[in-house]
């Protein structure tokens, strides 16, 4: 039972990694007023970007600094089109979506049977010894480590330093940046480009960390999936991590009960992280109001 | 500043047709042709994934490449991967009716019904489909009895594993999958009967962050040898070698990536029998041969069999499976035979008797000793 445990906590995290980056980038993106449904776009390129570098380099430092720069650079795209162009933001982040498969797609072709490899579990030394939760937080790969990271440097950065103020504040009210001589659309270029990047480093983890393998369309929605997430985790990167681990707790609950020989249709249970992520926003937005960014409400309008 | 912004929008759209195209290019670049001259046979082939995935899709492309191969420049080969089984692989198959395709070769089970929209229309041109149960006056489907390898690997895999616990990752609980299931348990059971397969739908062909989950979670569970029935094979297989668990792979020989705990796996070799249909069709002798209407080969027809043994089977275990494959392949023995429980205790098959391929391709129950739901 113990072990059922630790098994379920371990594949939980797994499964919810590369989905908590993508919740993180969504979240600082969405933050500033700009909603970019191209995260999956982002990811997908971070994937096979860190994939092809491992793959000729060797290096996975240089790996995942690449995979930034590929999803940072789509992001930039839906950037310049938003802000700039004034396109219709769920049109752009769609179409960068569809953009973002194909080319890694087309990049990919030749990485289809390359082997990598990769980033491997480090186990922290006394941590990871813990009973029932040591396996599953203190032996992961560094890209997960990093993960655990990001939660506080994010809230940090946005609710205590002067940038994430106006980050924010461009996400409620631009007209109040502009009067305290900020420039709304710079932070709001700043949020969505570092989403982007951020984004991508969930990718770089599906490949090169959890499966090390490359394959067309690997990320499979997990993008899309975060993007929803982030209402689940009220736009705030210190409940990001609930809304990532639920479906990834779901995910895992699926693959533990089939393994059990439950008897529940494989079916219902493939459905299960989608039902209960469905149920989570579900009871979340029932319970309180919503903490949406005031600028979200003119997206569909524009 | 104006006239920058302009100039960058100019310049951001050129970017993104030029991606655009690159993508496009993907398509046109693995239609691979032969300049047209004299009397060449156009053949058609469109597989659902990629051709190296270590899978489903690498065999077909190897028999593609026997018939090229076979034929030279008689032959004029098209090849399109990644086609999703929509309307869209009837698009694929009508432009290379267009380009004189006259034979074709939609090698995915879901390609059968894009295929029968296009056949109907085009009562010249001959289809031959993979994995199907339906025919038409000129669509072909063939298959092979990939349960029998599936049966010796089980084998293979009893004598290995020292937990008594198999695990096998599959996709979805369709009969090819429960067969393969079903005889992968029964092989191993020869060995020792109180082995047991514990098994994972993923809910997806190849998704591989899904198969690492379940494979992940077998092991942790117990189990010392994983099979699986999934398109792409690499990211088990690497995984199980990374972690000291013996691998049973399928569709194709992987043996390469997991050089310590490969055992062997139950494999495609079309290429005889893409060159036979080929043959037959090109002298006008397919109607009324073996192939116009549902065929299914086997080892005996060298359609499926084992990949090499790795080093982790000793020589007596290869022995006697080698032995057993003999008769199979003599038609003495059968994967499915005598005696055989499902899960619930109820009679499959009768002593003295043994399941017909048609009951294998529509089995819908795990025999005993699977723990796994199916509905």
């Amino acid at each position: 039972m113990i072990s059922l445990i630790t098994n379920f906590l371990t594949n939980a995290i797994q499964s919810g990694t590369s989905v908590l980056y993508g919740i993180y980038g969504e979240t600082i993106t969405e933050r500033s007023g700009i909603v970019n449904l191209g995260t999956e776009g982002s990811m997908i390129l971070g994937a096979i970007a860190a994939y092809i570098v491992a793959a000729d380099s060797g290096s996975m430092g240089l790996a995942i600094i690449c995979a930034m720069l590929a999803g940072g650079a789509l992001a930039l795209i839906h950037a310049y089109l938003c802000i700039n162009r004034k396109a219709n933001q769920l049109a752009s982040g769609l179409t960068l979506m569809f953009l973002g498969l194909g080319i890694a797609a087309f990049y990919g072709r030749e990485y289809v049977s390359v082997s990598i490899t990769g980033l491997n579990k480090i186990a922290i030394p006394l941590l990871s010894k813990i009973p029932v939760i040591g396996e599953a937080f203190f032996n992961q790969d560094i890209l997960t480590y990093l993960s655990f990271v990001l939660c506080p440097v994010l809230w940090w950065f946005l609710y205590k330093t002067r940038k994430g103020l106006f980050l924010r504040a461009a996400g409620e009210d631009k007209e109040v940046v502009y009067a305290y001589g900020k420039n709304p659309q710079s932070l709001r270029y700043l949020a969505t480009v570092l989403g982007g990047m951020i984004s991508a480093i969930g990718g770089a983890q599906l490949s090169i960390a959890y499966t090390k393998t490359w394959s067309e369309g690997m990320t499979n929605g997990r993008g899309i999936i975060a993007v929803s997430l982030v209402v689940l985790a009220k736009y705030n990167p210190s409940k990001a991590m609930i809304g990532a681990y639920v479906y990834g707790g779901a995910q895992a609950l699926n693959v533990i009960l089939q393994s059990q020989g439950v008897e529940i249709s494989p079916f219902l249970l493939m459905m299960l992280p989608y039902v209960i992520t469905l149920v989570a926003l579900f009871v979340s937005s029932v319970r309180k109001g919503t903490n949406a960014p005031n600028e979200l409400k003119n997206i569909i309008g524009g | 500043m104006k006239i920058m912004k302009k100039l960058l929008a100019l310049g951001l759209c050129v970017s993104m047709m030029t991606a655009m195209v690159a993508c496009g290019g993907s398509d046109s670049a693995s239609t691979e042709s032969t300049s047209a001259a004299g009397e060449k046979t156009t053949i058609g082939f469109i597989y659902v994934g990629a051709s190296d995935d270590y899978g489903y899709n690498q065999a077909a492309y190897k028999g593609m490449e026997a018939v090229k191969a076979h034929f030279g420049d008689k032959v004029e080969i098209l090849n399109q991967e990644k086609v999703p089984e929509t309307s869209e692989a009837s698009d694929v198959l009508e432009q290379m009716i267009q380009s004189g395709a006259t034979i074709l070769f939609p090698t995915s089970f879901g390609h059968l019904t894009p295929a029968e929209d296009v056949a109907k229309n085009y009562p010249n041109v001959i289809f031959e489909h993979q994995g199907g149960m339906e025919t038409m006056p000129n669509l072909g489907t063939y298959f092979g009895t990939i349960w029998d390898p599936y049966y010796l690997a089980g084998i293979a895999a009893g004598h290995a594993t020292k937990s008594n616990k198999l695990g096998f990752v599959a996709a979805f609980p369709i009969s090819q999958s429960l067969a393969n299931v079903n005889a992968y348990t029964l092989g191993a059971q020869s060995v020792n009967p109180d082995i047991t397969t514990t098994v994972i739908f993923t809910g997806d062909w190849s998704d591989p962050a899904k198969q690492t989950e379940a494979a992940n979670t077998l092991i942790a569970d117990g189990c010392d040898v994983l099979a699986q029935h999934q398109d792409a094979t690499k990211t088990i297989v690497e995984l199980c070698e990374a972690n000291n668990v013996y691998t049973v792979g399928y569709h194709a020989d992987a043996s390469e990536l997991a050089p310590n705990m490969w055992l062997t796996a139950a494999v495609w070799d079309w290429s005889g029998l893409f060159v036979d249909i080929c043959q037959a069709i090109m002298d006008g002798k397919w109607q009324g041969s073996q192939y116009d209407a549902i065929y299914r080969g086997g080892m005996a027809e060298g359609i499926v069999d084992l990949a090499p043994f790795g080093k982790a089977v000793p020589q007596e275990v290869q022995d006697e499976i080698l032995a057993l494959k003999a008769e199979m392949i003599a038609g003495t023995r059968h994967t499915f035979e005598n005696e055989i429980k499902d899960q619930n205790g109820n009679v499959v098959c009768e002593n003295g008797s043994f399941l017909s391929e048609e009951q294998v391709e529509s089995m819908n129950y795990f025999v005993e000793g699977v723990i796994g739901t199916i509905e």
